[in-house]
């Protein structure tokens, strides 16, 4: 069996990042597994701006801020092997792929990462009742066929949920001639940015239906229409409030899920909360040696984000591999009220060199809030907070020195008046 | 001008065509689907049942008996999965206790392998059934199976014993002849000496074209259901039934063949023959049923929801005769359950008893019986894929990653004597599309194959019917 450092499965923002990261750290082996033909993962379909503010201070297209990444690992010598399927991780890190070329083949990893994105949540995860003829479509498939094969999925077009892909394929299938009629979402607020609800929704004059969501789907063959109703703050349907729409096509943004089968195989601990891995400071899972990041571990709204991530986890698999990391001991990280989870979930202050960032989500949105920052059950800081939504991640720079001494448990509240 | 003409290409016009094709005849099967199985034969609880259920002295019993002993040998010969796995009844109070008891004697009268499993054994067998069961009775003959996969392996024996298969093709109407029928269809005229009605929900109204006593009438019967992603643990190992109803078996709990796990299905009827569309209401009724019989339901693994139609007839029994007004015209309808698990005893029964009567039947001699199967490489051996890979490396690209199916997989569908033309029907035969992201990532790669293998454009494929184009419009155009 071939042995190497470091496997990163999956080629996209964040598998890129962690490769590029491992040479930087001077790990000679490091292999990446990608499924689809060429690198960038899902990048390659958002052909819209955006990307690199925060990596790159630029606004680059999603291929383009790919690219970016891909010329490194190119320039750094990262293996990579396309057209390349993960069917199966053991908890002793051996990792086995097939391609055209090689066939089934198994390698023996020193650490691996696990950058294999995440999925969306289709129709038949949150069943919504009507026919099921064609022209329900998850967003990012039509993204696909749009912007990669060149095709249209429809004319009409209704969309459920106002997830950032939903919104942005709203713009995008507006501009390229189709009508967009609205975008109804279950919820009372957004789900999508606020540039993104400015930019893709209120520019095009395309209506927002808060509180409302999809109750019947109509066409035997092909969608014909769509039935929106309003719902209470219950999320139960509120008869008599429905909506019809004649529409060749609905499309889906109902949430994406992180893409775990292969770190459920490995028995690795989960979080319920986020379908991700549990992982530590350093990105690493409950099984030492293997490390998550990016969209697998937990949704991002941002690419910079995975990108930071993806490089963190790289770094760790290196230093992982140099015998640095301490995997046991430590404290957890908790999520209290009005938080809905906390990244990362355990921290030994040993392995942090001089600061540890934390990413969480709020679970309401609100204005002038107070963020209460727990130490073994101590109040230790409140920071208040002009706006949260639970579609803004939010971001907590914590120093090494602030998070010494923790025995049990740090823990973030949002306190809402 | 044909000998037979079978009109529907579900499971029971799929097994007389199969029956029929072993025999010197010239055979045609007409649907106005896209595909084989494409209906109710698509859409069901995909089990063969023991035959302890239906009344005494019905065709329902005696051919669900008849069928269930005739499943294992027919589907190792089309190598298709059959799964005896048991099912258990569970009694949940004291009036379902007595309900048990009759269904145990009346599964000893008719010879079905029965015995009692108590609450210990239960919980034991079946970690997840509920706090309410009691008792079950254990029918172990009870089997699983992918109704289509039954139909399409069936249908390419018999085209390739020369069956004629029209697809696409609507009845529309049927002509009394000199010689028997004409049949006139969307798209010709089809002349035979015998028609085979196997029209599921339809037949009621094939039969209308050429009488006008028709004295029975099928209406549709709805099914709803939940399909969930395979589980790390099985949420069941049995086939779990509750105690029967006037309304039929009632909501049944089952793993199949492939791994996922069956919810359902509801049971409502309906005007429209084609109303397949799911409701809150009845899906809610599922969910609540459901509970009855195990606890620990993940609904957050739910896949997908469908729903189909049981062609129920006014008889509550099968009907398989000769029209009485209309010579050589044979009716085989009303085939709701067990009718999957009666489907190759109703094709035996109508050659059998009424067939032979009238036709001289001489056997083929260079009739097949059955053809290799798409390769399967989850199947196959580590040495014997990488073999199969080296000689073609298509196999070694994974197309559908939920289902790990390779792109040689795909292009052998496509290629078959009865070949996918359309995204469903490549999901029937290899299942891209049937896992946890439902076609999300696969299908732009599903329909690319299917265009260059068909070297058409891509916005000229279908997901089902001729006018489901998955893609409307070039870009720009």
């Amino acid at each position: 069996m071939r042995e190497v450092d470091v496997v990163v499965i999956g080629g996209g923002s964040a598998g890129l990042a962690a490769a590029c990261k491992c040479k930087e750290e001077g790990i000679e082996n490091v292999v990446v597994l990608e499924r689809d033909k060429e690198l960038g993962g899902i990048l390659n379909q958002c052909i819209h701006n955006g990307f690199g503010l925060h990596t790159f201070n630029e606004e680059l297209s999603g291929p383009a801020y790919a690219e970016r990444f891909i010329d490194k690992a190119k320039a750094l010598n990262v293996e990579c092997k396309l057209n390349t399927m993960v069917t199966h991780i053991s908890k002793d890190k051996v990792v086995e792929y097939v391609n055209p070329e090689e066939g089934y083949v198994r390698v023996q990893a020193k650490a691996i990462v696990l950058a294999m994105g995440c999925r969306e949540r289709t129709r038949g995860a949150i069943s919504i009742p009507g026919y099921r003829p064609v022209g329900v479509y998850n967003a990012g498939t039509a993204q696909r066929y749009l912007n990669m094969d060149g095709y249209l999925v429809g004319k009409r077009v209704f969309i459920l949920g106002s997830g950032d892909i939903g919104l942005i394929m709203a713009r995008r299938m507006t501009l390229e001639g189709a009508k967009v009629l609205g975008v109804a979402e279950i919820m009372p607020y957004s789900n999508g940015l606020a540039r993104n609800m400015k930019q893709c929704l209120e520019d095009f004059d395309i209506p927002l239906y808060l509180s409302h969501t999809i109750t019947n789907i109509e066409g035997k063959e092909r969608v014909s229409g769509v039935t929106i109703s309003e719902v209470d703050s219950n999320r139960n349907v509120v008869p008599g409030t429905e909506k019809h729409f004649d529409v060749d096509t609905l499309l889906l943004s109902v949430g994406l899920i992180p893409e775990n089968s292969l770190t459920e195989e490995a028995e690795i601990e989960m979080n319920p909360v986020t379908k991700g891995a549990m992982v530590n400071e350093s990105y690493e899972t409950s099984i030492p040696g293997i490390f998550a990041c990016g969209n697998v571990l937990h949704v991002h709204d941002l690419v910079d984000f995975v990108s930071a991530e993806g490089a963190k986890a790289g770094e760790s698999a290196a230093r992982y591999i140099r015998e640095e990391l301490k995997s046991a001991g430590g404290f957890n990280c908790k999520a209290k009220q009005n938080v809905s989870y906390v990244m990362p979930t355990r921290i030994n202050v040993e392995n942090v060199k001089d600061k540890v960032e934390f990413l969480f989500r709020v679970r309401v949105q609100a204005r002038n809030a107070t963020l209460n920052l727990y130490k073994d059950g101590e109040l230790f800081r409140s920071i208040p907070k002009r706006h949260v939504a639970p579609a803004e991640m939010e971001k907590l720079i914590m120093k090494k020195s602030d998070l010494e001494g923790i025995k049990e448990s740090f823990e973030i509240e949002l306190v809402v008046d | 001008m044909q000998d037979v003409v079978i009109i529907g290409a579900g499971i029971i016009g799929s097994f007389l065509a199969h029956d029929l094709s072993k025999y010197d005849l010239k055979v045609c099967v007409i649907d106005k689907e896209n595909d084989v199985a494409n209906e109710t034969t698509m859409a069901n609880s995909a089990i063969v049942h023991s035959g302890h259920d239906p009344k005494d002295d019905t065709l329902k019993a005696k051919l669900n008996l008849r069928g269930n002993e005739m499943y294992e040998d027919i589907c190792k010969k089309l190598h298709v999965d059959f799964k005896r796995i048991g099912a258990y009844v569970v009694a949940t109070n004291d009036e379902e206790l007595e309900e048990l008891s009759r269904l145990y004697e009346q599964s000893k009268r008719r010879n079905v392998p029965v015995r009692y499993v108590e609450r210990e054994e239960l919980v034991k067998n079946e970690p997840n059934i509920s706090d309410i069961a009691i008792r079950a009775i254990d029918l172990p003959s009870t089997g699983i199976i992918y109704p289509w996969e039954v139909a399409i392996a069936l249908m390419e024996v018999a085209v390739a014993n020369g069956v004629d298969l029209h697809l696409g093709e609507e009845v529309t109407a049927i002509e009394k002849s000199e010689n028997g029928y004409k049949v006139i269809t969307s798209k010709g005229v089809i002349e035979t000496k015998y028609v085979l009605n196997a029209a599921g929900v339809f037949a009621d109204d094939i039969y209308r074209m050429v009488s006008d006593n028709v004295e029975f009438d099928i209406t549709p019967r709805k099914g709803e259901y939940f399909v969930l992603d395979k589980l790390n643990q099985p949420l069941v190992n049995h086939i779990l039934y509750p105690i029967p109803s006037q309304k039929g078996k009632g909501v049944l709990v089952l793993p199949t063949t492939h791994g996922n796990t069956l919810l359902g299905p509801s049971s409502d009827f309906v005007d429209d023959k084609k109303g397949i569309n799911n409701t809150s209401d009845y899906l809610g009724y599922v969910r609540r049923e459901v509970g009855k019989l195990v606890k620990n339901v993940p609904m957050d693994k739910v896949i997908r929801n469908f729903a189909g139609l049981r062609p129920t007839s006014s008889t509550h029994d099968f009907i398989i005769e000769e029209a009485k007004d209309a010579p050589n015209f044979i009716n085989v309808a009303g085939i709701e359950s067990p009718g999957l698990a009666s489907a190759p005893a109703i094709s035996e029964y109508v050659i059998e008893t009424i067939l032979k009567n009238k036709l001289a039947l001489v056997k083929k001699s260079d009739a097949i019986d059955s053809l290799p199967p798409i390769t399967d490489m989850k199947k196959l051996t580590e040495e014997e894929r990488n073999a199969k890979i080296k000689e073609d490396p298509r196999y070694g690209h994974i197309i559908c990653r939920c289902e790990q199916i390779s792109e040689g997989e795909i292009v052998e569908a496509i290629h078959r004597n009865v070949g996918a033309t359309s995204v469903k029907s490549i999901k029937k035969r290899v299942r891209p599309g049937m896992g946890r992201c439902q076609g999300g990532f696969c299908e732009p790669l599903v329909v690319e194959i299917l265009a260059r293998e068909l070297a058409k454009q891509k916005n000229d494929i279908v997901y089902d019917d001729v006018e489901s184009n998955v893609l409307v419009a070039k870009k720009g155009a």
